[in-house]
């Protein structure tokens, strides 16, 4: 074994830093698009969405990392898919239990966590390459880069869409309906988050041109 | 008869995989930059989940669902093992992935050739796990329903991802802003789709 790296190396900063912006899963790896969408009406389901899969994301990291040189590659998806199942059932059932009104929002996309893409993804590009310690911190950053996209949609569709901030009622209370404003109908609908990503990913790019893509 | 017609039509235009849910939208965008590859990993995706979500049908109801152990002996009918039911939708996916791939690789060494890689990568598709949740979301009432609906789900997957090649082929000649090149103005196409398909929501079966 080499000497040990501190445990906030600056190529550890890096790893918890740089999905967030410059190498989003969401607006540059178009990782994890599938449930980033659809629990986007309001920032309460949003916010526990982000969480559920930052746990999941960074104890499946970790596992797969411990894991990593007793998987043999042939079998590591099935492996894989094992660990993150598992993980999911326990956050599920967590849910459940703890916060049965936004488990019943979220549905379907809970379980769908296992196929979400940043997980697999960053599990074979990274974990499995990785000592246990950058690979939390990976995936803490991963997550949190997805939890920011997630967020901020949310936060667009629920104050453009319902007039409320995780449901308080701002624009009533600014009294802005008396002036004859309307909520837009159009942003609680599913289609409107795409384009929503589409204008982040629009600015996010405009700022960082190293993004633009060439076609 | 006229209820399968029903949840058929249904999971193709008002219930969309991709405009409706989202679902497997990661190959939807990786894999949809030319026509040809996209109709063939659309046909893998209707394939793949006309078996399994018939199949996950079969263990959510004789398996995992509350009492479905009943059928093995009278002592097992307050048995819920419905939380093992990501585990189980998971294992089946991947199991009848390989599955799958060996028997095309087999007997349309042809058809193998055409879908190369997606086939393996259809394990870790959102769509087809989402048909097996919404399966048991739904609670159809026989394995019919259940079929109909897969395939239903699977032909509007494939129907979304031809429409988005084929204008992402014509998108290349036209002048788009450079930040939204690529990602971002497919994913506001998509949204535009989205809006199109969303008139069919105010049709009622």
């Amino acid at each position: 074994m080499s000497e040990r790296e501190p445990l906030f190396s600056p190529k550890n900063i890096k790893s918890l830093t740089q999905p967030i912006n410059l190498n989003n899963p969401i607006t540059v790896q178009v990782l994890g698009i599938c449930s980033a969408l659809a629990v986007t009406v309001k920032l309460e389901p949003a916010v526990v969405m982000s969480i559920s899969v930052l746990a999941v994301l960074a104890f499946a990291n970790v596992i797969i990392s411990l894991l990593r040189n007793s998987i043999p590659s042939r079998i590591r998806i099935i492996v894989q898919l094992t660990i993150i199942a598992m993980l999911v059932i326990l956050v599920d059932q967590i849910l459940k239990a703890f916060a049965y009104d936004v488990s019943k929002q979220l549905s379907v996309f809970v379980g769908l966590i296992i196929t979400n893409c940043i997980i697999m993804g960053r599990l074979e590009a990274f974990a499995l390459g990785n000592k246990p310690w950058p690979a939390f911190l990976d995936g803490v950053g991963n997550a949190a880069g997805y939890g920011m996209i997630l967020i901020i949609v949310a936060f667009f569709r629920e104050f453009l869409g319902s007039g409320t901030i995780w449901g308080y009622p701002v624009i009533e209370k600014l009294g802005l309906y008396e002036l004859g404003y309307e909520n837009n109908g159009l942003m609680i609908l599913p289609p409107m988050a795409l384009v929503v990503v589409g204008i982040i990913i629009w600015v996010q790019r405009a700022r960082n041109k190293e993004l633009i893509e060439q076609n | 008869m006229e209820n399968l017609i029903n949840i058929f039509v249904k999971s193709i235009f008002i219930d969309n995989m991709v405009f409706a849910y989202f679902l497997g939208m990661c190959s939807y965008l990786a894999v949809s930059k030319t026509v040809k590859t996209s109709v063939g990993l659309g046909l893998a995706v209707i394939f793949v989940l006309g078996i399994t979500v018939p199949v996950n049908y079969l263990i959510e109801n004789y398996l995992l669902k509350e009492g479905a152990l009943a059928w093995l002996s009278p002592s097992f009918a307050d048995v819920d093992l419905s939380f093992l039911s990501f585990i189980m939708f998971i294992a089946v996916i991947a199991s009848m992935v390989q599955l799958v791939e060996m028997i095309v690789e087999k007997f349309a060494p042809t058809l193998y050739a055409n879908l190369g890689i997606f086939l393996p990568l259809i394990a870790v598709n959102c769509a087809i796990l989402g048909g097996a949740l919404f399966m048991q979301e739904r609670e159809y009432a026989n394995i019919a329903e259940a079929t109909s609906f897969a395939l239903g789900s699977g032909i509007g997957w494939f129907l979304a991802i031809v429409g988005i090649a084929a204008i992402r082929e014509k998108i290349k000649y036209s002048n788009v802003p450079a930040p939204l090149r690529g990602l971002g103005i497919t994913f506001i196409i998509t949204g535009l789709m989205g809006i199109a398909f969303m008139s069919f929501m105010g049709i009622s079966l």
